[in-house]
């Protein structure tokens, strides 16, 4: 089996992988980090974007070869060495922006790559953006809430908590 | 409402941190040394005789270690059922054997054939493909009236038919229905169906079995809502594990709504193969696997008459459903159509007759069974689009239809054997009609008809009974498990607090909001409390989370036993400032002597617990730790107004949510913050059905809607920011903290008013259509509107 290396969330990574060993697999089975997650098997779900290379990538599109000397980040680098939150972390947490966390490690990372695109996006512009990314629990209200908060707008006025 | 924590603050939750930073400890994140992964082989067809299943080309591909077919289980058990009905004729209902593997024939698209265990996953799901399997296909039942008609083809060998019970409710009450319908100035009739909908929480389900030799005892880790009520039914049904010798525990769980509170065949597979292989063994459900395994929601086909007086007073109403239970009962399956659903068929209403009555069938399909909601938005949907058409053919104000009709008075006693405790449902239309700015509505729909669009308006009102209980109660109803909550609460030496809770949270924040009651009850910071749930080895006996009864009936057991904790530390202040116990007050975390300045604090109280120097040994033990089991009295029933504003496109049918207003009365609330986001998520459910969700089958069986690239899932630009209230609060009467339950409410209540909205557009814009049924995708409007 081949041997893969990268850059994960600034560490170097290296393991032995089949050729259909998609990149969240190697994530969560060969390096353990488990906190990329698997909601689907069709592409659908969002649960396992990073980022790859600084562009947000679903991990289970991605054979693990492919990132071969690539640079990675997954939600456990988020946060600062000291346990800090990142602004759209506190901001998910603030607002109220996860339940069953399942979903959230990629909407965090979905969430990540829009605002370093676009850093003060409208209501509907969030809303397109995670149209790869899919939540069972908050009904969206204040994922798109915490994350237009995470870009310095006032979200005073948006209705209820 | 403080804002520095306990009851009624909005404290943010302590579990996001793990979740947010990717340190959160799913069932799927778990893995055991030397486990082994277990693929499922799955029925490709649905009916069909299963003449053999050759496994020795499988048995023989790198890696495997063992495969199981249906008959390794032919001397454990089948999955139980845990409700069972007493049909109308007073036999109880048709019970069919749910083997863990197919034995003899498969019975829907999905039912496991093999389960192969290998040394890795793709190994297991490679050596699937090896296997040759021979099965005579039937013909698939799937209409549920065809499926009850006389000469159908039977999904169950040895049944009468595929009928499962035949329930009236009340069924002395039907020759009075039946006569007030048929004497009514007015009766509106409308059939409809509830579709079909797939729970998809994001996490699938997972489940790992292990066994330990020198101990003899097995471990499930779970996707569950309930590990109590998997171990008993695991253990003592299916593969004869006594309690004490199994632990099950679900760990953090990635949503349930209903789906994850049952037992299924694959905790059982992996339990057992644990044990016979002696080593552990580790199935992860992918997407596709769980769209034709979870047990799916709702499936109601529903033709409901409600009559009217020529004052417009609601007379009677009288409902026929077919609810499909698919191939088996899963786990409380026939409870939904009828405890949970014929009882709510008073709605928020003093119709003084109501008659319901169910049919439950089999058909080659994946079980259905509780989903957010289970049955009771069943029947808001039913009553609350019959009251608008009523309202359409009497050309009355729908919302002036509803007053007119409100019950007012409480409590009160319906005739469909409940009685709700409190409630004011003209608080929350009146809060509604404020929120949803129902008199600026004629100006939203001239911009929108500016626009060349269609606009409207839909409002509804909801009823929920949560809480179900109490134990004897739903014994008499088929029950086969009570229904109480149970919480342990463990004082440390140095005044912090475990909480051992029966319930489990999976997205609904226990961890959080169970703290905010303890502590305000002591009176200390949440930060000492500590909630532990979902292992049945360090927590007591529950019967899990799910019809919103975690804080009404969880939450009262851990008042309860803290109430014993407040009551033995009183008599160990008292003892300590030598003064009377009844002199004893509690504020602040600190007892105080009334009248006096003496004082000791909290943690003071707790260390001579545990450090008992100075202590009344010979009147009380040791230790600071109580355990309380709470049974309610009665259901509790929360209930609200909803209004949706929907714009539709004439040229093409789509639909888009434009505003909604949602005015629950959940009683008293203990974590703002927590409330809203429930009402959100289930508003998004109940939208999602309305608009998107809607499972197909083909005539064969086959399922149509395998993955959520043709179930529409809703996503973040198909709903709006909703506006939600819960300031109309009439407290429960009889638990102790005045709660009601939220989790629910949302998509039970949220349906009914984006029916109602779009049918209002629809006549506006000058369609004669009085129903359309979900989910209302554009290609069903745009036919709509073609007449």
């Amino acid at each position: 089996m081949p041997q893969v290396n990268m850059t994960v969330n600034g560490k170097a990574a290296t393991g032995t992988v089949e050729g259909r060993t998609l990149l969240v697999d190697f994530l969560r089975e060969t390096l353990g980090m488990t906190g990329t997650h698997v909601g689907c098997d069709t592409s659908q779900c969002g649960a396992c974007v990073v980022h790859v290379n600084g562009k947000a990538v679903k991990s289970c599109t991605m054979f693990a070869a492919e990132a071969e000397g690539a640079e990675v980040a997954t939600v456990e680098g988020m946060a600062a060495a000291d346990g800090t939150l990142s602004t759209i972390q506190q901001a998910f947490q603030d607002h109220h922006g996860l339940q069953c966390g399942f979903c959230t490690p990629g909407m965090v990372m979905s969430a990540a790559a829009l605002l370093r695109d676009n850093p003060k996006p409208s209501e509907a512009e969030v809303r397109d953006y995670l149209e790869g990314n899919i939540c069972r629990c908050t009904g969206y209200h204040n994922i798109v809430k915490a994350i237009m908060a995470a870009s310095g707008q006032d979200v005073s006025s948006i209705a209820a908590e | 409402m403080p804002a520095d924590g306990g009851i009624g603050a909005s404290s943010k939750r302590r579990e996001d941190v793990r979740f947010l930073t990717g340190n959160g400890n799913y069932t799927d994140d778990i893995n055991m040394r030397g486990q082994a992964y277990v693929h499922f082989l799955r029925s490709d067809v649905a009916h069909g005789v299963l003449n053999s299943v050759d496994t020795s080309a499988a048995a023989d591909m790198p890696g495997v270690v063992h495969i199981f077919t249906g008959a390794d289980f032919t001397e454990v058990g089948g999955i139980p059922c845990g409700w069972q009905i007493t049909d109308k004729h007073g036999e109880v209902m048709q019970e069919p054997k749910h083997p863990v593997l197919a034995d003899g024939k498969v019975r829907h698209v999905g039912d496991p054939i093999a389960a192969i265990v290998a040394e890795t996953a793709d190994q297991a799901r490679d050596a699937a493909e090896a296997i040759e399997v021979d099965i005579d296909e039937l013909p698939a039942v799937m209409d549920m009236k065809a499926a009850v008609a006389d000469g159908s083809t039977k999904v169950h060998d040895d049944l009468t038919s595929n009928l499962c019970y035949d329930w009236g409710f009340v069924e002395e009450n039907k020759g009075a229905v039946d006569e007030a319908i048929a004497n009514a100035a007015h009766v509106t009739t409308l059939e409809l169906v509830n579709n079909r909908l797939i729970p998809n929480a994001m996490e699938p389900r997972v489940a790992v079995g292990d066994y330990n030799r020198s101990t003899g005892d097995s471990t499930l880790y779970t996707t569950s809502q309930n590990p109590h009520v998997i171990r008993l039914l695991m253990g003592a049904f299916v593969l004869g594990i006594p309690e004490h010798k199994l632990r099950v525990v679900a760990p953090d769980v990635g949503g349930g709504f209903g789906s994850k509170i049952f037992h299924y065949a694959e905790e059982a597979l992996c339990t057992f193969a644990a044990k016979a292989l002696n080593r552990p063994v580790k199935w992860t459900c992918s997407r596709s696997e769980a769209f034709i395994s979870d047990a799916h929601g709702r499936d109601h086909v529903t033709k409901i008459d409600l009559a009217l007086d020529a004052d417009n007073n609601f007379t009677a109403v009288r409902t026929e459903t077919y609810a499909n239970m698919g191939a088996y009962l899963s786990t409380f399956a026939p409870s939904v159509p009828t405890w949970l659903h014929g009882t709510l068929m008073a709605g928020n209403y003093k119709t003084p007759l109501v008659y319901v009555n169910v049919k439950a069938v089999f058909t080659n399909t994946v079980p259905v069974d509780a989903y957010r909601g289970a049955g009771r938005p069943e029947a808001t949907y039913q009553l609350e689009r019959v009251i608008d058409k009523a309202a359409i053919e009497l050309g009355v104000d729908p919302i002036a239809l509803r007053r007119q009709n409100f019950i007012t008075e409480f409590p009160y006693a319906t005739p469909v054997a409940v009685e709700y405790d409190t409630g004011d449902y003209v608080a929350t239309m009146d809060k509604l009609e404020e929120m949803a700015d129902l008199s600026g509505f004629e100006a939203r729909l001239a911009e929108s008809q500016a626009k060349g669009k269609l606009r409207g308006l839909g409002v509804n009102c909801y009823i929920e009974a949560c809480g179900i209980a109490p134990s004897n109660l739903v014994g008499q109803l088929g029950a086969r498990a009570g229904l109480y909550e149970s919480a342990t609460v463990r004082v440390n030496a140095t005044g912090g607090l475990v909480v051992m809770t029966g319930s489990h949270s999976h997205g609904q924040g226990h961890e959080t909001s169970f703290a905010q009651v303890v502590a305000d009850m002591i009176g200390i910071d949440e930060n000492m409390v500590e909630i532990v749930h979902g292992d049945t080895a360090n927590t007591p006996m529950g019967m899990g989370t799910y019809g919103s009864r975690s804080l009404a009936v969880g939450g009262s057991a851990m008042v309860r036993a803290t109430e014993k904790i407040i009551a033995k530390a009183r008599k160990i202040a008292a003892h300590l400032m030598e003064a009377a116990e009844a002199d004893i007050e509690l504020k602040d975390g600190q007892f105080s002597v009334a009248g006096t300045d003496k004082s000791v604090a909290w943690g003071d109280v707790t260390l001579a617990a545990y450090v008992p120097h100075n202590y009344p040994l010979e009147e009380i033990e040791p230790g600071l730790e109580e355990t309380a089991f709470y049974d309610p009295a009665n259901f509790t029933y929360p209930s609200g107004a909803y209004a949706c504003e929907v714009e539709v496109d004439p040229d093409t049918g789509k639909v888009t949510i434009e505003r909604f207003s949602a005015a629950d009365d959940f009683g008293n609330i203990v974590n703002p913050m927590i409330v809203s986001g429930q009402v959100h998520g289930g508003l998004a459910q109940g939208i999602g059905q309305a608009l998107l969700e809607g499972c197909g089958y083909d005539e064969n069986g086959q399922l149509l809607t395998g993955s959520f690239m043709d179930y529409a899932m809703p996503r973040a630009s198909d709903v709006p920011f909703y506006s939600v209230d819960h300031s109309c609060q009439t407290p429960c009467t009889h638990n102790p903290l005045g709660v009601k339950g939220c989790g629910e409410a949302g998509a039970i209540g949220s349906p009914p008013s984006v029916v109602n909205a779009v049918v209002d557009a629809l006549r506006r814009g000058g369609h004669d259509v009085t129903h359309v049924d979900m989910p209302l995708s554009p290609s069903r409007v745009w036919s709509a509107m073609q007449g």
